[in-house]
């Protein structure tokens, strides 16, 4: 190879990789090290280095509910996104092509459209003057409304909703990569069709399910918007709450702990079942 | 041959309502005369698709949006397609980091990307700037463009190009008039889900936005925490109808689920 060929590759990638380093690295770096800046509530941040940002997060139970809540709210969203997602996926790639098209743009083609949206349409059906409400209301089945919005419940559907249709998609394309001849063979050796999805069809897609449930988890956990607008003020997560340190308290520095903690508690969930599952799975993955 | 029974046709019923049941809400609420949210209301009307066009804050914040999304996307498209092409067809050292760097957009939570950049703008004097915006936005969709490139150079019979440059065409030759066509399909693809994605990008938009420079999605997530009134409704249904549209076409271009599976 010519010294002209070799030095290609660079002329090729470098814009892109400056511009990420620029963008990316170069912020996230700062904003580690703004989270040992100290922080004055009267003059504001002083560049001295300190732990107290973090320590005042990892020793206050007022953060501890909050990290705990957003947890729960990205486990519980995943393992229903999983309950659902599977057998809807699996529905889809039985469909005839003709109305697959149709159940594609219904299932999958709420991603294209804005999670502001979305959300909106929930809080106009759970709202307390909301449509599930009145008509509860009408049917005589309960007197004062109950409460929806501004609850965990509400919150998770909402979650649930938007994220389902990456697991779907997830499982789907592993669907698609499915050889029907091993479940032909299973049901002439005599295999009833739910041992053929249990035994056969359900052990193939899981680097599907798996994919698809650190996507959905990932995203659950640093969800914004949706908690944001169904959880209020009252009912706080990690983003909200990283959210509102930066600018109502605007305590830039606590803020940034929070965000790195966030990043940190992700990659490390995210990557850690990644390297577990390639390990216990390995056949799969061939 | 119908392998699913009668249960599951039961969950994909219920699946397929609890997909559109929101969606379908928006557009109904949207129609109502009344000043609040309400559902059954008495007459219907179109009252607040008219408001629209008095709340020019919220037409401006569409055009920005779009013309963001535009921007975002030709710069992510422009930054990608080299990058892409060294690495679906050299191996060299730093291959790696550069495709982990260039993917690390999805890795890492808007919200924190959108801290760090309000921290680094603010260092830089550019916070809330619409150029900071487009190039926050731009580097946020570079993996969805990089992906579709990357797998559209992967497919690609390079000894095409060798037959070019044996003939005598030169360098830039090559790619104009051989390789950019036919990587054309990905980069296409790529611009597209980039520009859907930036249009809908809430939670970095957030923080590097400012009062002036706030896109469509940032507007309205500013209007709903404060009320949610008709107004938004009627605005989230011509949203709702812009991606059916959008929708139905990209179907005809390239199916579906080709786009869909480039958003994840």
């Amino acid at each position: 190879m010519s010294t002209a060929a070799r030095g290609a590759p660079y002329w090729l990638s470098s814009p892109a990789a400056l511009v990420m380093l620029a963008l990316v690295a170069v912020p996230l770096l700062l904003t580690l090290s703004l989270s040992f800046y100290e922080f004055d509530p009267a003059k504001g941040v002083k560049e001295t280095f300190t732990w107290a940002n973090y320590l005042s997060v990892l020793t206050d139970e007022y953060y501890h509910e909050i990290f705990l809540r957003s947890a729960w709210l990205a486990l519980l969203t995943t393992l229903i996104c999983i309950v659902i997602g599977v057998p809807e996926a699996y529905v889809l790639s039985q469909l005839p092509q003709r109305w697959r098209a149709v159940f594609i743009v219904i299932v999958l083609g709420p991603m294209l459209i804005s999670v502001v949206v979305r959300t909106l349409g929930w809080a106009v059906l759970l709202g307390s003057e909301g449509v599930i409400n009145n008509g509860l209301r009408a049917l005589g089945m309960i007197d004062a409304p109950v409460r929806m919005m501004f609850t965990f419940g509400g919150v998770l559907v909402a979650l649930v909703h938007v994220l389902v249709p990456f697991m779907v998609l997830a499982v789907w394309t592993s669907l698609q990569k499915l050889d029907p001849a091993t479940e032909h063979a299973a049901e002439s050796l005599g295999a009833s069709r739910a041992t053929v999805l249990w035994r056969i069809v359900l052990p193939q897609v899981i680097p599907g399910i798996l994919s698809g449930g650190l996507i959905v988890f990932a995203l659950a956990a640093s969800a914004f918007a949706t908690p944001s607008i169904m959880g209020g003020r009252r009912l706080k997560v990690v983003p909200t709450t990283a959210y509102d340190e930066f600018l109502s308290a605007l305590n830039w520095p606590l803020g940034a702990a929070i965000a790195v903690l966030l990043l940190v508690a992700v990659l490390a969930i995210t990557l850690g079942i990644n390297r577990l599952v390639e390990r216990r799975f390995r056949q799969v993955f061939q | 041959m119908n392998r699913i029974g009668p249960v599951l046709w039961t969950f994909h019923a219920l699946f397929a309502l609890f997909m559109l049941a929101p969606l379908v809400m928006v557009v109904l609420v949207a129609f109502t005369d009344k000043g609040f949210i309400a559902l059954p209301f008495d007459g219907a009307s179109l009252r607040w698709f008219r408001a629209i066009a008095t709340n020019s804050d919220f037409v401006d914040a569409f055009w920005r949006s779009v013309w963001l999304g535009v921007a975002a996307a030709t710069g992510a498209t422009l930054l990608s397609v080299p990058a892409g092409m060294a690495i679906a067809w050299y191996r060299f050292p730093g291959r790696e980091a550069i495709l982990g760097l260039m993917l690390s957009p999805l890795m890492v939570p808007h919200i924190v990307l959108g801290i760090a950049l309000l921290r680094f703008f603010t260092q830089l004097g550019v916070q809330g700037t619409i150029g900071g915006l487009a190039f926050a936005h731009a580097v946020l969709v570079v993996p969805f463009v990089l992906r579709l490139v990357i797998a559209a150079a992967t497919g690609f019979d390079r000894s095409i190009a060798q037959a070019a440059e044996s003939l005598g065409a030169s360098r830039w030759t090559v790619f104009r008039r051989v390789e950019l066509p036919l990587l054309m399909p990905g980069v296409a693809g790529g611009w597209l889900i980039a520009f859907i994605n930036s249009f809908d990008e809430l939670t970095m938009s957030v923080f590097v936005a400012s009062p002036a420079t706030q896109t469509l999605p940032v507007k309205m997530y500013h209007h709903i925490v404060h009320t949610i009134d008709p107004l938004l409704a009627s605005i989230s249904t011509v949203l709702i109808v812009l991606t059916l549209v959008l929708m139905l076409a990209l179907d005809r271009l390239y199916g579906l689920d080709r786009i869909l599976a480039g958003k994840t």
